[in-house]
């Protein structure tokens, strides 16, 4: 490994200036859990990591149940499901901030780094797209936002322009009736990437699904959001006929790979079942929070 | 002596003597090692899995200022086409020198190439981008099968198959082929009520060891060569570095460091030799260190196979016959484990009419290295499931049939040999009345979720050897004892409690630790499941030397003869002449120096009787049979430890087998691309057990001692990794209807076999 150059900016503005400067060959640096191994192992090539920590923005979590939650980009899990209003307000977050890694990486890994690392089996984006969160994201051009379903392009890529850095990561504020759930599938217990993966949010209106919305991870190349379920669930009764129907629009959704961590047909497969079981874990949650 | 016979110290569980040192982190294992102006060695490694080097320049890398030295293929020594016997592998010293450096063509991924030393690692690392080579890359071969066919790319031109089939005279990728036949199998299947015949495969896996291999080498300017690494054996690493870099073994010393696993990988060299030749050249100390990948890509695991298995039998449970066909990938160069496949594959059932055919096959993979009871898991999957299928085809309980069925002692095991005295009816029996097989499995209230028991049984040879223990009296009344055999399992604590249990000492008063190979005679290498037997017994004579000599010195200090000394079991002496004049062992050893000189007694042997191993694993498992993800539950590990020296060593020898038997049942592999390329060659993509994987390990052993030992100890760390996969198989038929005739047994098979697409 070759020696690389770190630099610690403490604002906005000094953290766009070097990531404009440096271009390609700078990386911003939250966790880190994704770009040393990276760096390390020679998978990316880069001559400077841009530690973004000490930037108050990022490292900030602001939640209130009129205005919703703001994560910095940098915020590791640790602080997120330790959090208890967080947690109660979005199960859905949790159940993928609590799977990523064990406990040291989750003392390090932070939900916007898994999303500029923009890995299709990344855990934290589902959960973020179905949550309907938005990215803030800063540069030498000022502050723009994009939906998180808009913010990966391709696998590792991003709509992050020249100079561009995520700063934080909001979401609507909580909704009685509601709720998220994040399931992922691997072939052992812990300590892996997923599958497949599948989020589900829904909202309850009436004992019926008013609305939902879900997403499936590692089967296609970004976090794919399955908008048609949302549209063939709204309005229905909550029945084992309407949860098979959205799985089978996600088995048609999913446009996966074979690769050492699965097959096309397992993981078509494991998008209707994961699918199903997270929308009644959505549901479920929903009701109990009726 | 027999193992109901009452000891003092062996068969309790002292707290071991190097646990303090390894849970506090003090314990010194090989990358703990640097020395003064130490350089840090790099492997530069084929990224073509079939090549033929077409040049190679190093000329840029020499030039870099902080390299110092740089070595590729026409640097090690040409060594003779000869065999050496590295305790459960034997290999041929060519290949071993084409394997550690490659010359003319690269046979796998990872085969190294070059390599350099530098200042630091990362310079070294980066200097590898130097050297450039030219390769002409060839056709892989990736499959056993498609290996033996006709037109199937060779890797070795000069390789012929030796064995039957010998004498066609063509290059072949099958090394050998040999067959072990006995009765007529055509009557026996003629005999049979019911006859199964399925075909199996299993993927290469890995053992898994957490330290990666390392070395590090100092010559001085006299020629004396010393190496640090962590190995199963310092005196098989000697000497196959004094055979590959043609250095007189009496000019090489071996320390051994502590060993963060090695499961039968630790047995070959790999940096070794590397690290002494840049040593060389450089005239500085070399350290060298593997990352993982390396570790998965380039070091031995174990084959990958494919088995044909044909088996009668009659309704009342009687075996007729069994035809059990064995294709082993012996990875790059011959030498798979199929020869101890063919050994163990059929050893727990008496059989009249047998038929075994053994191949060994090279493929562009990397060339396999022994992994806990090599070769047997593999065959025991295929057997025993068919066994497994016979035993419910006729509707019979799965222990019962193997009962009805069990080897005893005078016997003839399926490939030849007389069984001595073994204890697998006694497992058997001790499997039937656990209370885990009498306990009913509680079915799921998920309907997704299908839960079902499954049993298996093992063999495994054990091993015994040469061996070497030293014992000295300190003056305090406490003894130290050096061995010469890497402690990768806990039997330093074992050997250590002999030692005490002879001299009617506390466990704790001897300090036992493992010798280099200056320091200490000859032992063979920690596989086989030899150290305890062999080390132990070594262990055992030189304590009865140090025995007779405080006799002799406890009649000089009471002016007696020496006859008339009792040695009690307090450790202390006396004489009936001297009523008054009780010594004790502390007494004696204080007095050592002026009573005849320091006490110390030393026995080297070599060991025989090793006293097979018989193992019953019962699985429970759960399926979920929307994702074919498979989970245990529960599992049982049953198996005649001959004598437990130290019963938490043993249990914790048969949970790990159990672990890894886990872990090649459901999740490891190595998934190669079709160019031949280790697609998961990190830990994050070979999927080994983790601790959520796995419930905790119920153990039962049985007691059947080894007559051949003077404790009946038989080996006990290998048998319990053979019988998991075919057991967990077992479990997922009787969980779902469906069953398993390839390993991994991971969800994407699993699914597809339950939706009927496989």
């Amino acid at each position: 490994m070759k020696d690389i150059e770190y630099a610690a900016p403490r604002s906005l503005d000094e953290a766009a200036a070097i990531l404009n400067e440096r271009g390609s060959r700078a990386r911003p640096l939250a966790g880190g859990t994704d770009i040393i191994v990276q760096v390390r192992e020679g998978c990316r090539d880069i001559d400077i990591l841009v530690d973004v920590k000490k930037i108050p923005e990022l490292s900030a979590v602001q939640f209130n149940r009129d205005e919703g939650l703001t994560l910095g980009a940098a915020v590791p899990c640790y602080q997120i499901y330790n959090n208890a209003e967080v947690a109660q307000a979005y199960p859905g977050l949790i159940d993928a901030a609590i799977l990523i890694g064990a406990a040291q990486i989750q003392g390090r890994a932070s939900f916007g780094g898994n999303l500029c690392n923009a890995s299709p089996a990344a855990d934290t984006i589902c959960p973020l797209i179905v949550h309907s969160a938005v990215c803030s994201i800063y540069g030498p051009d000022g502050s723009r936002a994009v939906p998180v379903e808009e913010f990966c392009s391709a696998p590792g890529q991003t709509v992050l322009k020249q100079g561009e850095f995520l700063v934080s990561i909001a979401l609507p504020p909580p909704k009685p009736s509601a709720a998220g759930r994040y399931l992922r599938f691997i072939p052992r217990n812990e300590m892996d990437i997923a599958v497949a993966g599948a989020a589900a949010y829904v909202e309850l209106e009436n004992g019926m699904i008013g609305s939902a919305r879900v997403a499936l991870a590692a089967v296609a190349p970004t976090p794919l959001f399955v908008a048609e379920i949302g549209e063939r669930l709204a309005g229905q009764d909550i029945t084992d006929e309407t949860l098979r129907e959205a799985g089978e629009i996600a088995r048609a959704a999913a446009r996966p790979i074979d690769d050492m961590r699965g097959t096309v047909e397992h993981r078509k497969e494991l998008c209707a079942v994961l699918t199903r079981r997270a929308l009644k874990g959505a549901i479920e949650r929903a009701q109990e929070n009726a | 002596m027999a193992a109901d016979k009452q000891y003092r110290v062996v068969g309790t569980r002292p707290i071991r003597h190097d646990g303090v040192d390894k849970v506090t982190g003090e314990a010194r294992y090989g990358a703990d090692i640097h020395l003064p102006g130490m350089l840090h060695g790099k492997v530069l490694r084929s990224p073509h899995a079939h090549a033929r080097i077409l040049r190679i320049d190093t000329s840029k890398a020499e030039a870099h200022p902080d390299v110092k030295a740089v070595i590729t293929g026409v640097d090690l020594p040409q060594v003779a086409d000869k065999v050496q016997d590295l305790g459960e592998m034997v290999v041929n010293l060519k290949d071993e020198s084409n394997r550690i450096l490659a010359t003319g063509k690269v046979l796998y991924e990872g085969h190294p190439v070059a390599a350099l030393a530098a200042a630091d690692p990362h310079t070294a690392e980066e200097a590898l981008k130097l050297i450039d080579v030219e390769y002409e890359p060839l056709q892989p071969v990736l499959d056993v099968r498609k290996a033996m066919e006709p037109d199937a790319p060779i890797l070795n031109p000069n390789q012929r198959t030796s064995g039957i089939g010998a004498g066609d005279g063509k290059p072949s990728n099958l090394a050998r082929h040999f067959r072990h036949e006995r009765g007529d199998i055509e009557r026996g299947f003629a005999e049979a009520d019911a006859v199964i015949e399925r075909e199996f495969i299993t993927s290469m896996i890995h053992q898994g060891y957490i330290e990666l291999q390392n070395g590090t080498a100092h010559i001085t300017p006299d020629g004396r060569l010393t190496i640090w690494c962590s190995s199963q054996g310092a005196f098989s690493i000697r000497d196959q570095v004094a055979n590959i870099c043609n250095i007189p073994l009496s000019m090489i010393k071996v320390v051994p460091m502590e060993i963060g696993g090695g499961f039968g990988g630790k047995t070959g060299v790999y940096l070794e030799p590397l690290a002494a030749l840049l040593a060389k050249k450089s005239r500085k100390p070399v350290k060298m260190t593997m990352t993982r990948a390396e570790v998965l890509t380039a070091t031995g695991p174990t084959s990958g196979s494919y088995i044909k298995c044909k088996i009668g039998a009659k309704k009342d449970g009687t075996l007729t016959a069994a035809h059990v066909e064995l294709y082993y990938e012996a990875g790059a160069f011959p030498g798979s484990p199929v020869g101890a496949a063919s050994g163990t594959c059929l050893a727990p059932f008496k059989l009249d009419n047998v038929r075994i055919d053994g191949y060994d096959i090279v493929v562009n993979k990397p060339k396999t290295g022994a992994y806990r009871a090599p070769g047997a898991t593999n065959a025991a999957f295929a057997t025993e499931g068919v066994v497994s299928e016979l035993a419910d085809q006729i509707g019979m309980d799965p222990i019962e049939f193997r009962q009805k069925n069990a080897v005893q002692q005078g016997d003839r095991r399926a490939d030849g040999p007389l069984f001595s005295k073994i204890g697998h009816v006694e497992t058997l029996e001790a499997t039937a009345e656990s209370p885990h097989w009498n306990e009913p499995l509680e079915p799921s209230s998920d309907p997704a979720k299908k839960r079902g028991r499954g049993v298996a049984s093992g063999f495994w040879f054990n091993g015994a050897g040469a061996a070497t223990a030293s014992i000295s009296v300190f003056a305090d009344g406490t003894v130290s004892l050096i061995e010469g055999s890497a402690d990768i399992g806990g039997h330093r604590a074992s050997c250590a409690m002999i030692a005490a249990e002879v001299l009617c000492l506390n466990a704790e008063d001897v300090k036992p630790q493992v010798g280099d190979t200056d320091s200490i005679g000859y032992t063979s290498v920690t596989g086989g499941s030899s150290a305890t037997h062999k080390t132990g017994w070594a262990t055992h004579e030189a304590a009865l030397k140090v025995k007779a000599e405080v006799v002799n010195r406890a009649a000089k200090m009471l002016e007696v003869d020496p006859d008339e000394i009792e040695y009690h079991d307090d450790a202390t002496l006396s004489a009936a002449s001297k009523p008054d004049a009780k010594l004790t062992f502390a007494q004696v050893a204080a007095r050592a120096n002026s009573t005849g000189g320091p006490i110390v007694g030393e026995a080297g042997l070599s060991t025989g009787g090793a006293g097979n191993a018989f193992g019953t694993t019962i699985v429970d498992v759960e399926v979920d049979v929307e994702t074919g993800k498979v989970d245990i539950l529960r599992c049982t590990t049953v198996q005649d430890v001959g004598k437990a020296i130290h019963p938490s060593y043993v249990e914790g020898q048969m949970q790990g087998g159990a672990v890894q038997g886990i872990g090649w049942a459901l999740s490891e592999e190595y998934v190669y691309s079709g160019e031949g390329r280790l697609l998961n060659a990190s830990l994050l993509d070979y999927r080994m057990p983790t601790t959520l994987d796995a419930p905790l390990i119920e153990t039962i052993m049985v007691e059947v001692a080894n007559p051949a030992h003077p404790y009946g100890v038989r080996g006990v760390g290998e048998v319990p990794i053979v019988p998991p996969v075919a057991a967990i198989a077992e479990a997922i038929y009787n969980a779902t209807g469906v069953r398993m005739y390839q390993a991994p047994m991971n969800p994407a098979y699993v699914l597809s076999r339950i939706q009927g697409k496989a």
